[in-house]
């Protein structure tokens, strides 16, 4: 066996700016983790690279043709150009090819910031192919890398709507494949990562795209997890929950309240109201994942009609609502007769420590009990 | 666990054993998957044909509560064949002879028998343990929820010692844990027997330090584990309980037993964020935030201590479990409650809790910590036991098989064995408000093999009474290969299901682990179904 020896990082520039990646790492992956944005389409970050869309092609100092930075392994020294005419044009090349396969009129559109969700438009551009009636809408990967590039006043040839009917067939998402661009990821993340495999290519209103192997998602083995949704650069996979929620006003991350992996989590809010829960990609213990409980079963329970939300008392057979002051006084007098080994305390595997702890003190410091327990062995 | 989650992907070879591990840790198996895409060679151990078995090398079918007598008859092999790792065993290790000796009961036609597991296929998850390396143990409730749980524990142990995979990087023992911060209560001493950090209440200087920090005489008596409390509750030894966030009723084995006790009880407070089964048998019912209304840490399955922050203002009038729990103990009177947030409460904790030493919420907005973390300038401990042991020597166990307590006769011809749903969770307090999962799966299923199905002239979707000798469940029949004859399978997510009023009331003697695994049942059709949501 030879042994490559390398060294423990590799230095480039990229785009003008000193970047340092990790030996193995491509060109793309390092740009990212940098911050530097390279328009891509078909790469994601911890599945193999298909090297399909073309749009993340770069000048490597000394090489005679532009490479793409997702199939490119950063080596010590590379110079790299992010932007140039030329670049500009290959990339505007590639972006038509796959915009003949999704709705543009609106990403093409001079008029387009000025437009809002409900405006009457002016360029009698059909409603399902607006920009701002697409539920990825401003969150989507393509029109990110279609600003970049710069579409305006270009004409797209070829699109044609595709007239696929809404698949609904999950309580979690949606799958709508007139935006799909056939990048591959869903497919990608549900075989490599997830070993799942229910996503392949099949025929589909006289189109080859990618879709449950088996016809239905269950039947095909699908878990409900959401990562093909977390992938997907555009609006054809999109959480029907919270489909027209737009962008978040803000987001908090945390930990998944179900299972004792610790994935974390990021929880996307509009006001005090959790829109969207998606797994983070720098989670220690879930790097991106989450199972279907974490992903699409956290706002409900949080947001429940039938969470309690005052004090009760029992009076007979009924509970009538109390106030904290008195809630806290009846306990107080009533457990105070209690002292010793006649309480027991049950603690809470869903509590935080600090709850835990508190807990475990007021029985063994203040009803003086070592009888305190919780559902370790259930 | 003594390795770290990502470490499973790293592995050479893994055991999973009593862990359906896709649908109870979804996103740990995802480790497994990507250990076996790299070429690992992954044994699974389990009596049902869990979803896991189609990536496995090689699948272990045993009967359930034979665990011991499997695993054994692995380490026999290993010693047979010379596969043990002697260096690791020499300089780490004690007891050899005695496991030696308990060993010759476990000849593998013995344990082919007593398994139903063919002896070649023995043999080989022995030698492909013993010789792919580093290999790492999975275990779960499968192998704890026993009679005999701590000695299924044991086992394992032995196996991993014996082949020196303990203590390197995806080389160990991994208990599975099952709830998000089970870790953590255990960690924080919400336990009978121990303090924070398993600082034992029965150690006059673990105590002299508590009581001294606390400013009061405290309890050398170990005090009673949460089964044992309803059995102390019904003879009226227990006449108070305080409990936060459990819902016994549905969780407990032998369930009709703590409804009982509940009722018995003089005077019952829960805490909770929903009104579960548990609550309303309460005098008192307190509104306690969710996860995602306050701040503090969680513990995962690999001890790393996440932060956990607040999303949004508690709902309604709900308040904080610290900040309530802190609020009585004021209003008895109670010195040493008055903390201003969960940062204090840590603070606390760390002092008083060498393995939590060097952690504070500060830090944990930075990065996760796994424990042991004894200092401020600490970056945690990933792997467990590296070059020592805790207690020093690794300690061989000679171990002995225990039938489980409650087998199959011909009133009761089925082993009944209980687990969980990745659409559900627990007692279904959280998981059955989400339309989503409730779609997925919305009623109790009796997983059972068709061969008794036909014996028992039941077809997919009859309605079913499933009867021990402690009660009746209903639910509908799921025909399926996945339950091996004799074997029924259910969850307990389903207050309409309540499974546990079937379960069996054996403890293990140690740990006073339920026997969830193994209980006797007989399925009958049930005439004009009620209950079970007829869908």
């Amino acid at each position: 066996m030879t042994t490559l020896t390398k060294s423990a990082s590799v230095l480039m520039s990229v785009g003008g700016r000193a970047v340092e990646a990790k030996p193995g790492q491509t060109i793309l992956d390092a740009a990212r983790q940098a911050g530097i944005y390279i328009p891509a389409l078909c790469a994601h970050p911890g599945l193999e690279p298909s090297g399909t869309c073309n749009l993340c092609v770069v000048e490597v100092a000394g090489r005679p043709e532009p490479v793409k930075a997702c199939l490119t392994e950063a080596t010590d020294g590379m110079v790299i150009n992010i932007d140039s005419p030329s670049l500009r044009e290959a990339r505007l090349a590639a972006l038509k090819k796959i915009l003949a396969q999704h709705p543009n009129a609106c990403l093409t559109c001079w008029r387009k910031v000025h437009c809002k969700p409900f405006d009457i438009c002016l360029r009698n551009v059909r409603v399902t192919e607006r920009c701002v009636t697409c539920p990825k809408n401003q969150r989507c990967e393509l029109q990110k890398a279609a600003d970049y590039i710069g579409l305006e006043g270009e004409t797209v040839p070829g699109y044609k709507y595709r007239g696929i009917i809404l698949e609904k067939d999950s309580p979690f998402f949606d799958r709508d494949y007139n935006l799909c661009i056939d990048c591959g990821l869903c497919m990608a993340v549900c075989s490599q990562v997830r070993g799942a495999a229910a996503l392949e290519r099949v025929p589909r209103g006289g189109y080859k795209l990618p879709g449950p192997k088996n016809g239905t998602l269950i039947e095909s083995g699908c878990q409900s997890c959401g990562a093909c949704v977390d992938v997907c650069p555009v609006g054809a996979l999109t959480d029907s929950g919270s489909k027209w929620e737009g962008v978040a006003e803000r987001s908090v991350k945390t930990i998944c309240p179900y299972c004792g992996v610790g994935c974390q989590l990021i929880l996307e809010l509009k006001g005090d109201r959790i829109i969207r829960t998606r797994p983070d990609p720098e989670g220690p213990a879930n790097r991106g994942q989450a199972c279907v409980k974490g992903r699409y079963g956290i706002a409900e329970f949080v947001h429940s009609p039938e969470r309690l939300t005052k004090p009760l008392v029992r009076k007979g057979e009924e509970f009538v609502e109390t106030t904290w002051d008195e809630a806290l006084a009846l306990i107080a007098e009533k457990l105070g007769q209690y002292k010793g080994d006649q309480f027991a305390m049950v603690t809470s595997a869903k509590c935080t420590n600090e709850d835990n702890y508190v807990m475990q003190k007021f029985a063994r410091v203040v009803m003086q009990t070592n009888n305190v327990d919780h559902c370790a062995r259930l | 666990m003594t390795n770290s989650i990502r470490e499973i992907g790293d592995a050479a070879c893994i055991l999973a054993i009593g862990t359906n591990t896709t649908q109870a840790h979804p996103v740990l198996a995802l480790q497994i998957i990507r250990a076996v895409k790299r070429g690992a060679k992954l044994i699974v151990a389990n009596p049902r044909e869990i979803p896991l078995v189609k990536f496995a090398t090689i699948w272990l079918r045993q009967h359930p509560g034979t665990d011991v007598p499997l695993v054994m008859g692995m380490i026999r092999v290993i010693l047979d064949e010379d596969l043990a790792d002697e260096e690791f065993i020499r300089e780490r290790c004690e007891n050899l002879d005695a496991l030696k000796e308990s060993l010759r009961q476990f000849d593998l036609d013995t344990v082919e028998r007593i398994t139903g597991v063919p002896r070649q296929q023995i043999v080989e998850a022995a030698r492909l343990y013993a010789t792919s390396k580093p290999a790492s143990i999975l275990y779960t409730m499968g192998i704890t929820q026993h009679s005999h749980g701590t000695d299924n524990v044991m086992s394992l142990g032995n196996l991993a010692m014996v082949t020196g995979n303990v203590g390197r990087p995806s080389s160990g023992v991994n208990p599975l844990r099952g709830q998000n911060n089970v870790q953590g209560a255990c960690d924080m001493g919400a336990l009978p027997n121990v303090f924070t950090g398993y600082q034992r209440v029965d150690d006059a200087q673990a105590r002299k330090k508590f009581e001294d920090a606390w400013g009061i005489a405290l309890s050398p008596k170990p005090g009673l584990t949460v089964t044992e409390t309803f059995h102390h509750a019904l003879d009226g030894h227990i006449k108070a309980m305080y409990i936060v966030g459990e819902n016994p009723v549905l969780t407990e084995a032998s369930a009709h037993h703590v409804e009982e006790a509940l009722k018995k009880l003089e005077f019952v407070v829960v805490q909770d964020i929903f009104m579960s089964e548990t609550a309303r048998l309460a005098h008192v019912v307190l509104p306690a935030a969710s996860f995602a209304e306050k701040d503090g840490s969680f513990t995962n399955t690999e001890r790393r201590v996440q932060r956990v922050r607040q999303v949004i203002p508690p709902v309604g009038e709900s308040r904080p479990d610290w900040l309530i729990m802190c609020q009585v103990a004021q209003k008895m009177g109670a010195a040493g409650f008055d903390y201003e947030s969960p940062s204090d409460i840590m603070k606390e904790i760390a002092s008083l809790t060498p393995s939590y030493g060097g952690i504070t919420l500060e830090r944990l907005e930075q990065t996760s910590l796994q424990w042991p973390c004894p200092a401020p300038d600490h970056p945690g401990t990933p792997v467990m036991h590296v070059g020592k042991f805790s207690r020093g020597k690794g300690r061989f166990a000679a171990l002995n098989y225990i039938p489980s307590a409650e087998l199959p006769d011909a009133e009761y011809p089925l082993i009944l064995t209980t687990g969980r749903s990745l659409y559900q969770y627990h007692s279904g307090t959280m998981t059955r408000k989400v339309r989503g999962l409730n779609k997925m799966s919305g009623q109790e299923k009796v997983e059972i093999n068709p061969a008794d199905a036909a014996r028992f002239g039941l077809k997919d979707g009859d309605a079913v009474k499933v009867i021990s000798r402690r009660g009746k469940v209903s639910a509908r029949v799921k025909v399926t290969q996945s339950s091996p004859p004799g074997v029924v399978f259910m969850t307990f997510h389903f207050a309409e299901s309540p499974t546990n009023v079937l379960t069996s009331p054996a403890l293990d003697p140690v740990a006073k682990t339920p026997e969830f695994k193994v209980a006797a049942v007989r399925v009958e059709k049930e005439e004009s179904p009620v209950g079970a949501g007829a869908r």
